[in-house]
């Protein structure tokens, strides 16, 4: 299914406006691989651009859609396995991967050519999730006085409690990224029902390892924090150990699922297990 | 143990390094000194690597006693030092013996001043490093009654002085175009460098507050921008139009847009800029922003060979003679000044 097209030389535009290069090309690549192969391509994407003065962003969509992520975690492993020399440091968002590159290794002119070729090299909407990937169930206590707010996000999804308990659940989430804060994941996507705006008034605090919802998507906090998202679970899961040898429990493409249970059960479980909350993660199989 | 033991500090007093690169994948930000300059400044006073370690005084000194003979030197924003009572020069280093008392007052211009140690301070790495990054949950302010450790120090020189970059009264922030410098129209883009800012209150190791009289700095149409990949220099609109040039603490990703990035070796003047400090932005090409950073790299790499042995002030020490035969380093013909009458 591959094509493979010589990549010609390549206009880079630097100067001037400085943002965006190679726009026409992109957006002819998706079109073209669009057409040939059904693709779940966005129309203009993806788009390579400059970060700062040593970076570069390699854009797969303007907004939230499974492919594009699935595009971003790929392209993103491809890169770290090419290995380019003089790039740094790779990281994504949720359908972004960021570059960051030493200009005495690496010109912008090389990378950005190098960056077109590499994603002219296949459909990376159609791209498999990388390998390496784990498969965590986390117990999740949701509502009770440890997690206020589930009535609330029940009745706005227009569900009952117990409803809701069983959508959210049974849903099997991905960690679309890590960012904002260390080993926070922003996992998802929820069904459409779950697609409630952020409150206006923050919530002062909630602890660590609770699940907030909002915009069809989950944060599990690796940290106390106020959030303007509602908080629907607690689990006992620790993302963020600064001291210990595997700092960070999750990675980018993780896929997560929050088992119900019980407050006495969860209560016994955070008490014989403080860093997991019993929590267990599997190997995905590739 | 070697070390310093601090008796008195102001309240955002941390260690700091050049920071922890290479974890923006998992959310950790790079943090690291306010002024990476005044840390190269140090080294070089030092004559020892710039990664090492130096306490960072944010505003507000601090007393220590050496608890063994330390060699130390101080950078970044000018705050008056005295040791055992006499005056020390700025931007430059000295040597302490073991009970000495090394006090550091309020900054006279700036925000961030540095106390480095031959050797380093010499607390335990955490992932990589040892600057704390407290929006991370990573190391803590320093305290009263720590003890800032000392490495092992390999080299024995002190009263050595650099001419310092005076980066401690704002001015121009050379700025370049990013991602998303197109969501702003070119006539906001323009009237943003023609505009006169001033340090707004709001300011940390985070990102800092600037202030314009006038009309804000809208991006053009939606808002609902993704989250995406923050970069320190990042100059940042919140809703209001109001910028706020993101630093090296700032979060690793957001959702506001963002006009443009300020160069590197720009961001020094940006964190050391006092509340109320009058400052501009210059848009410059990347071409121009590379060759601008290419000439601060290479300056920062030649600071060990601009040290410069210490001109001694003889009527700002009381105790000359005994504390020229303490230190040893300088050369009484280097010196005009301490020779003859006046001793």
């Amino acid at each position: 299914m591959t094509q493979n097209p010589r990549p010609k030389s390549i206009p880079v535009s630097l100067a001037a406006s400085g943002v965006l290069t190679l726009p026409r090309r992109a957006a002819t690549l998706a079109r073209k691989t669009g057409a040939r192969m059904n693709s779940q391509a966005v129309s203009g994407f993806p788009t390579i651009r400059t970060v700062g003065l040593t970076g570069m962003i390699v854009t797969f969509s303007g907004a939230l859609d499974e492919a594009s992520n699935r595009a971003t975690l790929s392209f993103r492993q491809h890169l770290e396995q090419l290995g380019v020399p003089g790039v740094l440091e790779t990281s994504t968002s949720l359908a972004s991967v960021y570059i960051r590159f030493s200009p005495d290794d690496l010109d912008h002119a090389s990378l950005a050519a190098r960056l077109q070729e590499q994603l002219e090299t296949r459909d990376w909407y159609r791209q498999p999730l990388p390998s390496g990937r784990r498969f965590w169930r986390v117990p999740t206590v949701y509502g009770t006085d440890l997690a206020p707010q589930l009535p609330e996000a029940a009745d706005a999804a227009g569900l009952t409690e117990a409803q809701a308990i069983d959508s959210l659940g049974s849903a099997r989430v991905r960690v679309l990224t890590i960012g904002f804060a260390p080993g926070q994941p922003y996992l998802g996507q929820l069904g459409q029902e779950w697609d409630l705006p952020r409150q206006t008034e923050l919530t002062p605090m909630v602890p660590r390892g609770a699940l907030v919802l909002a915009i069809r998507q989950f944060v599990l906090f690796s940290s106390s924090t106020p959030t303007g998202w509602r908080h629907v679970g607690q689990t006992g899961l620790m993302l963020f150990r600064p001291e210990s040898e595997t700092p960070f429990a999750l990675r980018a493409g993780d896929e997560l699922q929050f088992d119900p249970v019980s407050k006495a059960d969860f209560l016994k479980l955070r008490e014989e297990d403080a860093v997991f909350g019993g929590a267990a993660c599997e190997e995905i199989p590739a | 143990m070697r070390g310093l033991k601090v008796l008195k500090i102001g309240p955002v007093a941390s260690v700091q390094d050049l920071g922890r690169p290479g974890l923006l994948d998992q959310g950790v930000s790079r943090g690291g000194a306010a002024d990476q300059l005044a840390l190269a400044e140090g080294a070089a006073l030092l004559r020892q690597d710039q990664g090492l370690a130096a306490l960072e005084m944010g505003g507000m000194g601090g007393v220590f006693e050496a608890i063994c003979p330390l060699r130390v030197a101080l950078t970044g924003a000018p705050m008056a030092a005295t040791l055992d009572g006499t005056a020390l020069a700025w931007n430059a280093s000295h040597r302490m013996e073991a009970g000495q008392r090394l006090e550091i007052g309020p900054a006279r211009r700036g925000v961030y001043g540095y106390l480095h140690l031959g050797g380093g301070v010499d607390t335990e790495p955490v992932l990589g490093a040892r600057s704390a990054h407290l929006a991370a949950g990573l190391g803590q302010a320093v305290t009263v009654g720590d003890v800032l450790p000392a490495g092992d120090d390999h080299a024995a020189e002190v009263g050595l002085t650099l001419a310092g970059q005076d980066r401690f009264q704002g001015g121009e922030l050379r700025i370049v175009e990013s991602f998303q410098s197109a969501l702003f129209p070119p006539e906001v883009r323009a009237r943003f460098g023609d505009t006169e800012f001033r340090r707004g209150a709001r300011a940390n190791r985070m990102g800092v507050e600037m202030l314009s009289d006038g009309e804000g700095f809208a991006a053009a149409g939606q808002l609902n921008i993704l989250s995406e990949i923050i970069v320190p220099g990042d100059v940042q609109l919140t809703g209001d139009g109001k910028p706020f040039v993101l630093l090296r603490e700032a979060q690793t990703t957001g959702g506001y847009p963002r006009i443009g990035t300020v160069l590197p070796c720009d961001l020094p003047k940006v964190a050391q800029a006092q509340a109320g400090v009058s400052l501009r932005f210059r848009w410059v090409s990347l071409e121009e922003g590379l060759g601008l950073q290419d000439k601060h790299d290479r300056e920062l790499r030649a600071l060990p060979g601009g040290c410069q042995p210490l001109l001694r002030d003889p009527g700002a020490m009381s105790d000359l003679l005994s504390y020229q035969l303490i230190s040893g380093a300088v050369s009484a013909l280097a010196d005009p000044l301490i020779t003859g009458e006046d001793t």
